[in-house]
């Protein structure tokens, strides 16, 4: 009982803490699940992050989804969302009984201008753990090496300049990790790599 | 009660057939705006602006307030139901297989090329925020000159405390609104 009443607290604080959806989400499950708790690794949530954007629904849900998946089966994915929801759901239904008189006050616009801000340099905060990372993957050596970042940079390249659908995106790195990393013994496997300018979508 | 199921339909049907978060729940809200009247096209952005500002998830704060609108504090809770039951369903069925899926080498591989490409996205969509905190509207002129001074300032400093104090996202929501009111942003 007190795992999961553990695990609905723990969903219901990044719920109140996440701003924004899906994405922005990221620094504070980094924040309560794997440094604090160590549920998952960062791994595991750049994969659910992955899944969760191509296939349906809110990112932000089926990451909660998956976490809490993880820690108790279905119903620990159904209570982990619900938690998630919560502290977001009571205020909305309290700014919908108010909301004119809400949404007019000046304090209230500052403050979001503010929280704006935060959330943005908690984003890049991410964004830098994420890109170090790619850089020290262990294991690999040559032209192999770069190509994680250079996936990376194709990625936001073609979304942040081309508006490119993140589930093509996804899919063209998919198939680029396949043609670099499969298993040996599958097809003929080129020892030097792909040619880096065949890569991505 | 049968509005109530009808919502929970309309929305299970966002639910099951939006990709890609929340933002893409918008145009089936414009979409039912139109097929039921249940709220006008010009309260969705209302919908947006305080579903972006506010905690949790867009396209869940999005469903309670339309939800709301239409029939009150059930009708927010059968919109946010309608909306997240299928992603549950879905996402309960991948998790179950993705332990053996992830043991398959080929499998693995895949997802060595997925990893980065999701953080590639991830500074993309970061880099809109970006974006939206530091450059004033977009009214012509160099880029640098639009530069929203006291915003910057706020960012660069949250970033520094939140790199060298580890800053708990909360303490850092709630001082970045105070700090909004002080510099009247």
């Amino acid at each position: 009982m007190k795992e999961w009443f553990d695990l609905v607290w723990t969903f219901v604080k990044i719920g109140a803490s996440t701003f924004g959806g899906g994405y922005t989400m990221i620094p504070v499950l980094e924040r309560e699940l794997i440094r604090n708790r160590g549920w998952i690794t960062m791994e595991e949530v750049m994969d659910y992050y992955t899944i969760a954007q191509i296939t349906p629904g809110i990112i932000a849900v089926n990451i909660s989804t998956f976490a809490g998946y993880k820690r108790k089966g279905a119903a620990g994915g159904a209570a982990a969302t619900l938690g998630f929801l919560f502290p977001g759901l009571v205020l909305m239904t309290l700014v919908s009984l108010f909301i004119s008189r809400f949404a007019s006050l000046g304090a209230v616009q500052h403050a979001f201008a503010g929280i704006r801000a935060a959330v943005g340099a908690l984003v890049l905060d991410t964004v830098w753990r994420l890109i170090r990372a790619l850089f020290k993957m262990d294991g690999v050596s040559g032209a192999r090496k770069a190509a994680a970042p250079l996936i990376a940079s194709a990625a936001f390249v073609l979304s942040a300049a081309f508006s490119a659908s993140p589930a093509l995106v996804i899919a063209g790195a998919g198939a680029a990790g396949f043609l670099l990393w499969r298993p040996a013994g599958k097809g003929p496997d080129k020892k030097a790599g792909v040619p880096h300018g065949t890569e991505g979508p | 009660m049968s509005l109530l199921l009808v919502l929970y339909a309309e929305f299970f049907k966002i639910g099951m057939f939006s990709v890609g978060g929340g933002l893409a729940t918008l145009p089936f809200l414009f979409q039912l705006a139109e097929k039921y009247g249940w709220f006008g096209a010009e309260e969705i952005s209302n919908f947006l602006a305080l579903a972006q500002s506010s905690p949790g998830a867009i396209g869940a704060n999005m469903a309670a307030q339309a939800g709301f609108r239409c029939a009150g504090i059930p009708g927010a809770a059968a919109a946010v139901a309608g909306l997240v039951s299928p992603a549950i369903v879905i996402i309960v069925v991948i998790a179950r297989m993705f332990a053996a899926f992830r043991a398959n080498k080929t499998a693995e591989a895949v997802f060595r090329g997925f990893r980065p490409a999701a953080a590639g996205l991830l500074a993309a969509a970061g880099f809109g925020v970006w974006k939206l905190v530091l450059i004033a509207d977009p009214s012509g002129g160099p880029w640098y000159g639009r530069l929203r001074l006291k915003e910057a300032a706020l960012f660069a400093a949250f970033f520094v405390l939140i790199r060298k104090f580890a800053l708990h996202p909360v303490v850092c929501i709630a001082a970045a609104g105070a700090a909004g009111i002080l510099l009247g942003l």
